[in-house]
Parts: structure tokens; C-alpha cells; sequence
């Protein structure tokens, strides 16, 4: 038997989350319900958010605060983050009242709630980075609220290069490994059942 | 911006506030339609699968 890392790993990946788990073509029944829809209308919004913050990027704020085609991305990029908070708060919501974390799901719970976290601070960068008077409002708010909590110097939202770099870098790069992981542990462990529902296999109880 | 949209969004917005709390019709608004959408969410019968072969 192979004792290389890339063995274990592997063999330990085949056992927790074989591809049968990781692609299901069924569900059980009690999934069909809309409150199981928000958690797929979220990652959908974080993708379109994904799409248009990369034109955006690519075509700078020249293009997206003068051209019709720029407006139009910005627009979508701003809508696609009031949609991904608005499902995602729903998310939260059907879980947190049927008890998601049930069934050695813990770990999904919490990557979720560190997920929400992320969003909250990419968002609030996202604001900063808009390169026009509102952000600049913002910023100069903000920074009252950071100094006096004593990590303005560390966190500075009215250095744009630092606010540009954390919104396009750092915090998507978190969020998105943050998501992954979160969606592979719903995969692991299935979708949670209803609270009064009887668990008919091993994986729908976490086992 | 122009016409009825420029009449509705170019003016601070309008807060509610009552003794320490405090918030803007805008977010109350979207609040409300948060929950409403969570009703309904819990409320509304999902489709049956028209071949009917769902577990």
C-alpha cells in the first residue's frame, strides 16, 4: 500500500466525497421547497458579481464612469452585490430557523457565517473603490469609526490603493476559497433536512 | 439623471426615528421585502416534477 502523501489524500478524498456526492443527479424530497433555492441564487449573484467586477477591472474607471456600456457594468456589478446580500440574508435565515449546523454539519455553518463575514468587508471595500463623491463621503466617515477603535493606521479606507487592492485581490481571493469549501462540506455532508423529517440514509444524518 | 427618477433619488434620504433607534425608509423597505420574500419562501408549494418521479 502506498504511504505518499498524494495517496492518503486522495483515498481520504474518494472516501468523504466520492463523485457521486460531489455531482448528485437526485435530492431528497424535502428539498423541494423554495427556501433550498437562495443558498444556488447566491453563488448565481457572486458569479454575475465575479463577471462584471472583471470588465470592470480590465476597463478602469475612465470607461465605467463616462461610457453607456460602463454604466450599464457598474450597474450590474452594484445590483448583482444588493441581490447576493439580499438572497444570502435569506440563506441565512431558512438555516439559522431549521437549524443547519445539525447532523455534524458545524463546519458548513461556519464557513457560511465567515462567508457572510468576507462579503460584508469586500462590500464595504467595494464602496471605497467607486472612485467618486459618494465613496469619498464614506471613507471620511469611516475612518472616525476606525481611528477610534485604533486600527486606522493598520486599516486605512482612505488609502485607495490599499481599499482597491483588498476589493480585487485579497477579499475575493478569501470569499471564493471560503465558497468552494463551503459548498464542498454541503456536498459532503448533504443538503440538512427538516427538523421534524426522519433521516432515511447515513449521509442525510452527517454519518 | 433625469425626470421622475432624478425627482426620487436626488434628495437625502428620509429617516424614521424613534428615542436611540433610527432608520432610513430605504433600508426599512428592503427589510421588509426581505422578510416577505422569506414568507414567502416558506409558504408558497414548490412544483411537482411533471414526471412525477421525485423521492
Amino acid at each position: 500500500m502506498s504511504e505518499m502523501w498524494t495517496a492518503k489524500l486522495r483515498n481520504k478524498w474518494q472516501k468523504e466525497l466520492p463523485i457521486e456526492k460531489l455531482l448528485p443527479d437526485d435530492q431528497p424530497a424535502y428539498v423541494a421547497s423554495w427556501i433550498y433555492v437562495f443558498g444556488v441564487l447566491t453563488l448565481a449573484a457572486l458569479a454575475m458579481i465575479i463577471f462584471s467586477g472583471i470588465i470592470l477591472a480590465f476597463q478602469g474607471p475612465a470607461w465605467y464612469h463616462t461610457s453607456h456600456a460602463g454604466k450599464f457594468t457598474n450597474s450590474l456589478h452594484f445590483w448583482s452585490v444588493q441581490l447576493f446580500f439580499v438572497f444570502m440574508v435569506i440563506h441565512l435565515w431558512g438555516k439559522f430557523w431549521m437549524a443547519a449546523w445539525r447532523g455534524k454539519r458545524f463546519a458548513t455553518w461556519a464557513t457560511g457565517a465567515v462567508a457572510f463575514i468576507a462579503s460584508i468587508a469586500t462590500a464595504f471595500t467595494g464602496y471605497l473603490v467607486q472612485t467618486n463623491f459618494d465613496s469619498q463621503w464614506i471613507s471620511f466617515e469611516a475612518k472616525d469609526g476606525f481611528n477610534s477603535v485604533g486600527v486606522g493606521a493598520w486599516f486605512t479606507v482612505t488609502n485607495l490603493g490599499q481599499m482597491l487592492l483588498l476589493h480585487v485581490a485579497f477579499l475575493p481571493l478569501i470569499l471564493g476559497a471560503i465558497t468552494v469549501v463551503h459548498v464542498l462540506m454541503v456536498r459532503k455532508r448533504g443538503v440538512v433536512p427538516p427538523i421534524d423529517a426522519q433521516p432515511s440514509t447515513d449521509s442525510e444524518v452527517g454519518r | 439623471m433625469t425626470g421622475w427618477i432624478a425627482d426620487f433619488m436626488n434628495h437625502p434620504a428620509t429617516y424614521l426615528k424613534s428615542g436611540w433607534f433610527q432608520i432610513s425608509v430605504t433600508n426599512l423597505v428592503v427589510i421588509l421585502l426581505m422578510l416577505t420574500i422569506f414568507a414567502c419562501a416558506v409558504l408558497i408549494p414548490f412544483p411537482k416534477d411533471k414526471h412525477g418521479d421525485d423521492k
